[in-house]
């Protein structure tokens, strides 16, 4: 009996991870679809409409790397410094050994320096 | 306008990740980033730039030169509209100033500034302009000014712009061939003379409402060439001066750098 019930157990606590990582998944998938569709506004130059897909991204799934990088982009394009750092960071933090994300930041630094600059006259 | 050599850079390594990358989830997209205008211009639709004190090589009349230039892309690059009258003779204000207690013809009623102080007859490094300084900060004649032509953004400053020659060793790159007919670059160091000029803008914004100044702000670029090579003043002028400009109209209005970044899927 007792085998029983630990054997129920058992299998109680792999149903709950399997279907939490089945949740993981759809809102990976989920934002993954954001983004996709982010990044097609994106090269269509609608930067406002792709910041509002990447943003749901970052909202459904807050370990998404890739929708963090693309809003610190969009925002990068739409004079937003102070946010597009904040993004980028979170998109390093993410990902710390993303080679494209530390080029993207990088390149946002420099731009942003000059800005404050600027600002600081 | 065009962006910078050191993002120019970074952005052909970015396009090297992305080859080595070779991965469909990631997508180069070109961006336009702003950079707002240093100095808030808003209060003016009129900009007038009335002249440089100017000095150095005779070849070059830096203070028309510099009038001439920077108009020519306010008028292109700006939305003030560019005031079209003859620079002031800035040099002789300033003396006319500095000498005589009541002030000279054509002054604009302006306080004296600078009395006392000694000028020199030909300007020919900075050391000379430093006497000049004092005339911009003279707000009640930029405020004449400044009535006279509706009260615009006046801009003024000094222009310095001398020959420079320089001697020692500089690293060049030159081809080599192995016995196999093998072509190598290698930097290789040389003792070279070289001549050029220096340049030295410190412009001056000022508000023709009050006469105070608003934005400063000093340049220095140098060219070197070999010395066998003959390159005009005013060649070497125009093209440090095309250095200072992104800079000069970045003050006035926003402007947008180039570039491109990697969005991942």
């Amino acid at each position: 009996m007792t085998n029983f019930r630990s054997g129920m157990c058992a299998l109680a606590l792999v149903l709950c991870a399997s279907a939490v990582a089945s949740a993981d998944e759809q809102a990976r998938k989920t934002a993954q679809s954001q983004v996709e569709f982010g990044i097609a506004v994106a090269q269509k130059n609608l930067w406002q409409e792709a910041v509002f897909r990447w943003e749901r991204a970052a909202e459904i799934d807050p370990t998404y790397a890739a929708a963090f990088n693309n809003l610190g982009i969009a925002y990068e394009q739409l004079g937003k410094f102070e946010q597009a750092g904040k993004a980028y960071e979170k998109a390093l933090e993410l990902e710390p050994q993303n080679l494209s994300i530390q080029q993207n930041y990088d390149l946002f630094k420099e731009i942003n320096d000059r800005a404050k600059r600027n600002s600081g006259r | 306008m065009i962006a910078p050599s050191g993002i120019r850079v970074a952005s052909l390594a970015l396009g090297a990740v992305l080859v080595t990358a070779g991965c469909t989830s990631m997508y180069e997209v070109p961006i336009d980033t702003p950079i707002q205008a240093k100095l808030d211009v808003t209060p003016f639709s009129r900009v007038h730039v009335v002249g440089f004190i100017s000095g150095g090589s005779e070849d070059v009349d830096a203070n028309m030169e510099t009038v001439r230039l920077l108009r020519s892309q306010l008028r292109t690059k700006s939305k003030l509209r560019v005031i079209e009258a003859d620079p002031l003779p800035l040099q002789q204000v300033a003396r006319d100033q500095a000498n005589g207690p009541a002030p000279a013809a054509g002054n604009g009623g302006a306080a004296p500034v600078a009395a006392g102080m000694a000028f020199p007859t030909r300007i020919a490094d900075e050391k000379d302009l430093e006497p000049f300084e004092a005339l911009f900060a003279n707000a009640a004649y930029w405020k004449k000014i400044g009535e006279e032509f509706q009260q615009p953004l006046i801009v003024t400053g000094t222009v310095m712009f001398r020959p420079h020659q320089a001697s020692g060793i500089v690293t060049q790159e030159r081809e080599v061939y192995d016995n196999f007919g093998r072509r190598t670059v290698v930097p290789m160091r040389v003792y070279m003379e070289r001549k050029g000029y220096i340049l030295r803008p410190k412009l001056v914004f000022i508000d023709g409402r009050t006469g105070s100044v608003l934005y400063q702000e000093s340049y220095r670029e140098e060219r070197l060439y070999p010395s066998q090579q003959n390159v005009p003043a005013l060649s070497s002028f125009f093209e440090q001066m095309d250095a200072v400009l992104p800079s000069f109209l970045n003050t006035l209005s926003t402007t947008r750098v180039r570039g491109s970044r990697v969005l991942l899927k």
